[in-house]
């Protein structure tokens, strides 16, 4: 990669996890918490946040010892790292609030295993210098917490009639109880997934014409 | 870029030592070790203080007059009061003893649990011992279904049984005088019984169960020994 | 999958179309002895259902750019079976989100019609259940003496809003003790039976179109003799039900209802005669629609004597709609002539 090129793309690389590969609409990784955390706004951001949080600093760190960690033993360092950070932010959001924590429950701890992040370090990190795999690390991060919000309100809305705990339409309103549970997350992630696609080929077909 | 790309080949396996292994692997750990540790290190009084306050805060709720809170062990042997770190024993139940402004008991805060609709249903209750009746009752963790089982925070008709709950000892003092059980909505008679939420009625069951369960154990245990807890010591 | 199913369909050169009205006639009765019933509640109930469905129909029609499908009357039998599966003091707004969701997600998303997997209606149904649990098991007295001057409360309930507290107005309205419970809850969860001289005349407490047996039975009948709906789907579905529900009844009779019980109440009549029998959702060989609707007896009655609900017409159906495919397949028609699947070797 010649220098030149590189800060050429430095927008595109950020971008390229909020749009072009976003991990909720594009990709389709990370459904776990995707589906299971996102039944309220605030829930949907801190579980966005702590993972971009994992995945900006673990690809950082992946990235700055790229060099000096044998092959062999890469998959292994890379879980040991992202552990780490997922076991800072634990802790972090505990301190935090504790309201929140409960909410997330085992969803924390189980970043560990979202495949966006070891995916990130192994694709991404481990071939490119330090601060373009934070830029890339933060657009991907970025994404999956839109990705996360975009269901999480949703599902707020119409499962409480609340956004950020604020009520939207008075007292008397009538709870979608579906959208809380499982279901809804499927139904709001279709939904979400039928409105990219329908846009795309909409995008598409005009270019053609 | 100059770094090797990750491609197996047979010649890098070949270079590679296990010192070499062994090292990176070491290496990364101790980092990461120092970097657990200083987050655990940071955060550990912080983590503490808010278990502490969102634990006060929903005992508080329980009994507003109090102030001050001790934490007992109560098991078969009496009660012993725990202090801050110390573990608590075998076979005891946790009961929190609650104090007004001039240091009186206005009430005691025990933990119940039972199986619910999805999963075990973690409540508090507050007893007062001069009542013999359990006066407040608040739900800690629950998966049950919203907007059906969760109705137990939210009905103010459920929340209702919970203001004179009947709890007294019977003549023997080994057990109460009427199990505390939850009847079905609208037919509730007698003091010690918890009306259902119509339509949550599984969920309700698990209240008045796991009440039920923890009142019976704890207070006949309790009583003998409520003089030594009437003053913060 | 319609035009597979050739006899006797083709030697009469009936179309698509004129089988589709056909059930519209046969659920006109049962739709009419409903507003009967439940007066101007049920009424609006069936326009709003109906209405919304066809509009749902038309809009994702345009947005995908085809010509309207509105002709077809599939959209309008969805917008009816709906209406009789719900309870008649169900929010009209709440109808139209069933509407709309039995429409885009049960049948426009899947391709239209002939494409969708499941039963429409009931994937309507199936969303407000889990959606408002609370207004779907809202029952109301049959017979009210106003009902042709005012609307059940719950019904103009403002959208998105509680529907009100009905207890007051049903106490008023209603001359007996009425429990507010289907016979099906009765039986599940206080032990009573009804009578079964109610069920069949449509008196018990129930969905808008589930009240009579004899209506659902004489008008599923009309479209059984003119060949217009599978026989052999109401036969193998009540007569599996009735069979289970004789041996667990024999098993202890003081426990499980007579058999007589269970096929009159709840939805299994409605759904055993227009649900189950919907052409896109069922299967098509004959040996797969003997299984497909033993299955779905067994799986009703398994529901309402084991399961958490009291009734289990709605998702035994769905179940069953989702085994079709399979079962079309895993038990094919004999070919003549043919080597047996079975014989793999010379």
């Amino acid at each position: 990669m010649k220098p030149g090129e590189h800060t050429l793309t430095a927008f595109e690389n950020f971008m390229e996890g909020i749009w072009k590969q976003n991990p909720v609409f594009v990709m389709v990784l990370g459904m776990c918490p995707t589906l299971a955390v996102t039944v309220s706004a605030i829930n949907a951001l801190g579980m966005g946040l702590a993972t971009t949080f994992v995945l900006v600093f673990s690809c950082l760190l992946v990235s700055v010892i790229r060099n000096w960690v044998p092959k062999e033993v890469r998959i292994a360092t890379y879980i040991v790292i992202i552990a780490s950070f997922v076991t800072v932010v634990d802790y972090a959001i505990q301190a935090l609030s504790l309201g929140l924590y409960e909410a997330l429950g085992a969803f924390i701890q189980l970043i560990v295993v979202n495949c966006i992040i070891l995916g990130r370090a192994e694709a991404h990190a481990s071939k490119h210098p330090p601060l373009t795999a934070v830029v890339n690390a933060l657009g991907m991060g970025i994404g999956f917490t839109i990705g996360l919000f975009a269901l999480g309100g949703v599902r707020e809305i119409f499962g409480t009639g609340t956004l950020f705990g604020i009520s939207l339409f008075g007292p008397g309103f009538q709870p979608w109880i579906v959208m809380l549970l499982p279901p809804g997350g499927f139904f709001v992630l279709g939904g979400w997934l039928l409105l990219f696609a329908w846009w795309k080929m909409r995008k598409e077909a005009k270019d053609g014409a | 870029m100059s770094e090797p790309l990750p491609n197996p080949g047979a010649e890098t396996t070949a270079t590679t030592t296990s010192w070499r292994l062994i090292a990176a692997l070491g290496g990364v750990a101790l980092l990461c070790g120092v970097l657990i540790v200083t987050a655990f290190q940071s955060t550990l009084d912080p983590i503490a203080k808010n278990r502490r306050i969102a634990l006060e805060r929903s005992i508080f709720s329980l009994i507003p007059e109090g102030v001050s809170l001790h934490i007992y062990a109560v098991s078969a042997q009496g009660t012993t009061l725990l202090r801050p770190g110390q573990a608590m024993p075998k076979e005891a139940q946790r009961v929190y003893a609650v104090y007004d402004a001039h240091r009186h008991l206005r009430g005691l805060v025990a933990e119940a649990g039972a199986v619910g609709y999805a999963d075990v249903v973690r409540v508090l209750y507050a007893y007062d011992p001069h009542q013999q009746a359990i006066v407040g009752f608040a739900v800690g963790a629950h998966r049950e279904t919203p907007g059906i089982g969760d109705k137990i925070r939210t009905d103010a008709d459920f929340q209702k049984n919970f203001v004179a709950l009947d709890a007294r000892l019977d003549a023997s003092g080994q057990a109460l005088a009427h199990p505390i059980r939850t009847v079905k909505h609208g037919s509730k008679r007698n003091p010690w019984e918890i009306d259902a939420i119509s339509g949550a009625t599984i969920t309700s069951r698990a209240v008045g169960r796991g009440i039920n369960d923890s009142a019976s154990t704890l207070l006949p245990r309790l009583h003998p020994h409520l003089n030594n807890l009437e003053s913060p010591p | 999958m319609t035009e597979l199913r050739s006899a006797p369909h083709e030697r009469l050169g009936v179309s698509v179309e004129s089988i589709m009205l056909n059930v519209v006639l046969a659920l006109l009765p049962i739709a009419l002895f409903s507003i009967w019933l439940y007066g101007l509640s049920a009424l609006a109930l069936l326009i709003t259902s109906v209405v919304v469905c066809l509009a749902t129909e038309r809009v994702f029609n345009r947005l995908s750019g085809q010509s309207s499908t509105l002709s077809d009357w599939s959209a309008m039998i969805t917008g009816i079976l709906l209406a009789l599966v719900l309870p008649p003091s169900f929010p009209l707004w709440m109808t139209a989100v069933a509407a709309v969701v039995a429409m885009g997600l049960g049948k426009i998303l899947f391709g239209g019609l002939g494409m969708n997997v499941f039963n429409p209606a009931l994937v309507g149904r199936a969303f407000v259940q889990a959606a408002f649990p609370s207004a779907i098991a809202t029952w109301v007295p049959s017979y009210a003496p106003n009902r042709f001057h005012e609307f059940i409360p719950t019904t103009l309930t403002q959208p998105l809003m509680i529907p009100p507290d009905i207890t007051a107005w049903v106490k008023a309205v209603s001359a007996d003790a009425f429990t507010g419970a289907t016979p099906l809850a009765m039986w599940k969860f206080q032990h009573q039976l009804t009578a079964p001289e109610d069920l069949i005349l449509g008196i018990a407490t129930a969905s808008v179109g589930e009240t009579s047996a004899m209506l659902i039975l004489v008008c599923g009948l009309y479209l059984a003799l003119r060949g217009m709906l599978d026989w052999r789907i109401p036969v193998g579905m009540m007569g599996s039900a009735v069979i289970l529900a004789s041996a667990f009844h024999l098993y202890n009779p003081d426990f499980f209802p007579p058999p007589v019980f269970v096929l009159l109440s709840g939805g299994l009549m409605l759904g055993a005669m227009f649900m189950a029998t919907d052409m896109a959702t069922s299967p098509v060989t004959p040996l797969a629609v003997w299984t497909y609707a033993i299955l779905i007896g067994v799986v009703t009655v398994l529901i309402r004597y084991f399961g958490g609900l009291s009734e289990g017409v709605m998702y035994a159906i769905l179940f069953g709609n989702a085994l079709a495919p399979l079962l079309d397949r895993s038990l094919p028609t004999r070919v003549f002539g043919r080597r047996k699947p079975w014989r793999v070797g010379s």
